[in-house]
């Protein structure tokens, strides 16, 4: 074999590696690339929303039907708020905390040489990877990608073209790249469940086991339930689109001037099965980085996490009453109006393990000693954006009040602070944490608290005002806000939101730069640079 | 140090925002609006003191135990405590949960009123129309066939049934001031909203349902009906108004109305 030869030969094994590290690795650089993806999309939005008439040549470079002459149209907003949506839900937020980060310590904390099934592993990973591609996928084919949002709600995403440009095979391939994704999650969370069922270390209960590990582990249970069911909505809308069934299609409908013959189906069955997945899933985003938040206040106040049982309980039941709210998501969908009741009461119910995790948090910082890392900065600026984004959810759970902020920015602004900002916040904390023994050196620390202060002050002026948009009761998902006279009054705050958005981008170039240099050029890291008790650093 | 200062900074700003005038709600025009603003009032000052408690306490703690060359505290847990903070939590959180409850119920478990004023309400993509009882009382039936949205029967409604002859279609809401209004919420194709700020009101549209929408507006004026779920590219422009007429006007506009159906 000539050198060329032996060289392709290795990147074949890398790419195709059954290493849980490297499988790791693998998912944290596509999260990293979907997210980079992803803000840039947000931004085209965030422009166009205050320059609704602007001719830009880019975007007719980029989207030559989106944007005839360089003028957006409605359609091509709505689709690149689709993937934007799709991208940082399912590219992002489920795969970097979970598989990526997951992947490598999970078997590392537990003592195990790797994942349960390694093989399955690898192919978890190609098939995200090939989920993202199919996505991908639909802007470039006619009629762009959907324009049907994150939720694909039928009819609109249910009878084809006829609904609208890119409602055709962008949404075919919108929704095969989602049950692939929710393949791939299947293969993962089963993965995992075998890990910390059979690999722990010889003697080491379940309660011995790090709070990172209890995260990973009931983000797997609760993925295996959820990710089952997206996969059945996915195939009957699927069904719906290409062999004439009606599932999610009743009788009667006029679209398009177009009478159709289907009957029998209901818009709502597919809400229900949606949110079963699609509520649940804000904790698969977020518990991972619960536990990683939980060790790190821990080693930098050199205490113990306080009340570890409460902890991992509290997980537990967060994972176990995130199952019985998904209603919450549907107060004015036209389902059964005493549904609601019981919804409301579950949903404020599912905030008292989070306020339980609050408090033993601020209880892990008491009494402590603060060594103010990086990594410490992200973690506290996560409990702060919790709370934030948390609280909001007092308000959004009764079922009364929520009548006047669904579909309004206040609900843009509540789930981009606690899912979207906050989970984000965790995966800062975890490269900075963790990047000493993935690559062998430390991030920057006095570049990585640079980009934590400009980042942290960055998203409360982005999304703490967008509630206000909301309490003038702005609708979400609109392409430019020129229509109504009572929209006239919010642009201002849309201009402000948007600079403070682009300069909040601007300043994720010192992350990038940060991670690029450290990689090769950053300071070499000792075995255990932050002295933790867990096994990951011990290991090798 | 520098990062309690700014938890702080940031959560008194995000609190400041919460006492400037100009992004609010439109003025109440309605019994449910004025208890739906009560009942928020009263979340926001909870919520707001949790939001305050919990941001100052992060703060403190962090500015408390900075890193002065202390011995951390050995403290692991405190089951009590965990008790105690649990069911505070679950207290007040529950509170909010049935306190709630009333304005729900006010808009969607009172049963119909026979004295309302029932209104079809059509919605298709991007459109709304109205369709009024007419003289009879009594709405027409409705032949899908026959559904042609250029010569004005956007509804649907069969010439042959004579009941529907003095049927009104109209693309503003109007209602009398003070008399209990019953909407019936349909929509022709895909999911849409009806959503009227001032009367604190939302609800889906949903093909193949028909839902019930009851209020009584209580200040004549004019106010924006936005579309609220997402329902296509014309989605931002589906709009249209509600028009609250003193019910004198009203009664007036609906004799004028009902003349012009029946002398086509």
């Amino acid at each position: 074999m000539d050198a060329r030869g032996a060289a392709e030969g290795r990147t074949a094994v890398t790419l195709f590696s059954t290493d849980h590290r490297v499988i790791g690795k693998q998912y944290i650089g596509l999260a990293l690339f979907s997210v980079l993806l992803g803000m840039l999309l947000s931004l085209v939005m965030r422009f166009h929303l205050v320059h609704p008439d602007s001719k830009v040549r880019l975007f007719q470079m980029l989207w030559p039907d989106g944007a005839p002459g360089g003028q957006m149209t409605p359609e091509l907003y709505l689709s690149l708020m689709t993937m934007h949506g799709t991208i940082m839900v399912f590219f992002v937020l489920t795969t970097a905390p979970q598989s990526g980060f997951g992947n490598y310590f999970l078997p590392l904390q537990l003592g195990a040489k790797d994942m349960a099934f390694p093989v399955l592993n690898m192919l978890s990973f190609w098939t995200t990877a090939l989920s993202l591609v199919t996505l991908l996928a639909a802007f470039l084919v006619e009629g762009g990608a959907p324009l049907s949002g994150w939720t694909a709600y039928p009819p609109l995403s249910g009878l084809g073209k006829i609904t609208g440009p890119g409602q055709g095979l962008g949404q075919d391939l919108w929704i095969v790249s989602i049950a692939l994704f929710c393949a791939a999650s299947l293969m993962g969370a089963i993965n995992f469940i075998v890990t910390v069922i059979e690999l722990r270390a010889p003697g080491m209960g379940y309660f011995d086991m790090p709070l990172t590990c209890w995260g990973w582990f009931v983000t797997a249970l609760i993925s295996l339930f959820a990710f089952a069911v997206l996969l059945a909505g996915g195939i009957l809308l699927l069904l719906d689109r290409s062999a004439g069934t009606s599932f999610f299609i009743p009788a009667g409908l006029v679209v398009n001037d177009q009478a159709q013959t289907r009957s029998g189906g209901s818009p709502i069955l597919f809400q229900h099965l949606f949110w079963f997945f699609g509520h649940p899933e804000v904790y698969i985003a977020i518990l991972p980085g619960m536990g990683l938040i939980s060790t790190v206040l821990g080693v930098f106040s050199g205490k113990k996490v306080f009340g570890y049982k409460a902890m991992a309980i509290a997980m537990l039941a967060i994972g176990g009453l995130g199952f019985v709210v998904w209603g919450h998501h549907m107060f004015i969908s036209g389902m059964s109006p005493y549904s609601s009741i019981a919804f409301s009461v579950l949903t404020l119910a599912v905030g008292v393990p989070s306020a339980v995790k609050t408090f033993n948090w601020l209880a892990t910082l008491w009494g402590g000693r603060l060594r103010f890392s990086a990594a410490m900065h992200y973690a506290l600026g996560f409990v702060s954006l919790f709370i934030t984004g948390g609280i909001t959810g007092l308000v959004l759970g009764q079922p009364g009040l929520d009548i006047y902020f669904h579909d309004t920015y206040f609900v843009v602004a509540h789930f981009h602070l606690i899912m979207g900002v906050a989970a984000i916040f965790a995966i800062f904390a975890g490269l900075h944490y963790w990047f000493p023994k993935m690559y062998g050196r430390f991030l920057h620390e006095g570049l990585g608290k640079l980009h934590f202060f400009l980042t942290f002050a960055l998203v409360y002026a982005v999304f703490v005002p967008l509630h206000f948009a909301g309490f003038v009761g702005n609708p979400r998902r609109y392409p430019d806000f020129k229509e109504y006279e009572f929209l006239k009054t919010v642009l201002p705050l849309h201009i402000g939101v948007t600079h403070a958005a682009y300069t909040l981008a601007a300043v994720q170039l010192l992350f990038l730069g940060n991670y690029f240099w450290s990689k090769r050029r950053g300071a070499v890291a000792p075995a255990n640079p932050w002295g933790a008790d867990t096994r990951e650093w011990s290991d090798d | 140090m520098a990062i309690a200062i700014l938890i702080a900074a940031l959560a008194g700003a995000t609190v400041a925002l919460f006492f400037q005038p100009r992004w609010w709600f439109p003025d109440a025009i309605s019994a449910h609006a004025r208890a739906y603003d009560s009942q928020l009032v009263i979340t926001l000052w909870v919520v707001g003191c949790i939001f305050v408690a919990a941001q100052a306490a992060l703060a403190w703690v962090v500015f408390r135990y900075r890193d002065r060359g202390q011995q951390p505290s050995a403290a692991a847990g405190n089951n009590t405590l965990e008790l105690l903070w649990t069911s505070a939590t679950a207290v007040v959180f529950l509170a909010l949960a049935f306190a709630g409850q009333g304005i729900w119920a006010g808009v969607h478990l009172a049963g119909p009123d026979p004295a309302a004023l029932r209104i079809e309400t059509l919605a298709k993509q991007f459109a709304w129309t109205y369709r009024y009882a007419g003289a009879d009382g009594v709405f027409g039936r409705v032949d899908i066939r026959q559904i042609d949205d250029a010569s004005g029967n956007p509804f649907g409604i069969d010439s042959r049934d004579p009941k529907g002859r003095d049927d009104i279609t109209e693309a503003l809401l109007r209602v009398p001031a003070g008399r209990p209004v019953e909407l019936h919420l349909k929509s022709r194709d895909v999911i849409h909203n009806f959503f009227v700020r001032e009367l604190r009101l939302k609800q889906d549209v949903v093909p193949g349902m028909t839902i019930p929408l009851r209020f009584t507006a209580e200040t004549p004026g004019t106010y924006e009906v936005p579309c609220s779920e997402l329902c296509g590219l014309g989605h931002h422009q589906m709009r249209s108004s509600l028009v609250v007429l003193p019910p004198a006007e009203f009664d007036e506009w609906m004799r004028e109305a009902q003349q012009k159906v029946a002398q086509p």
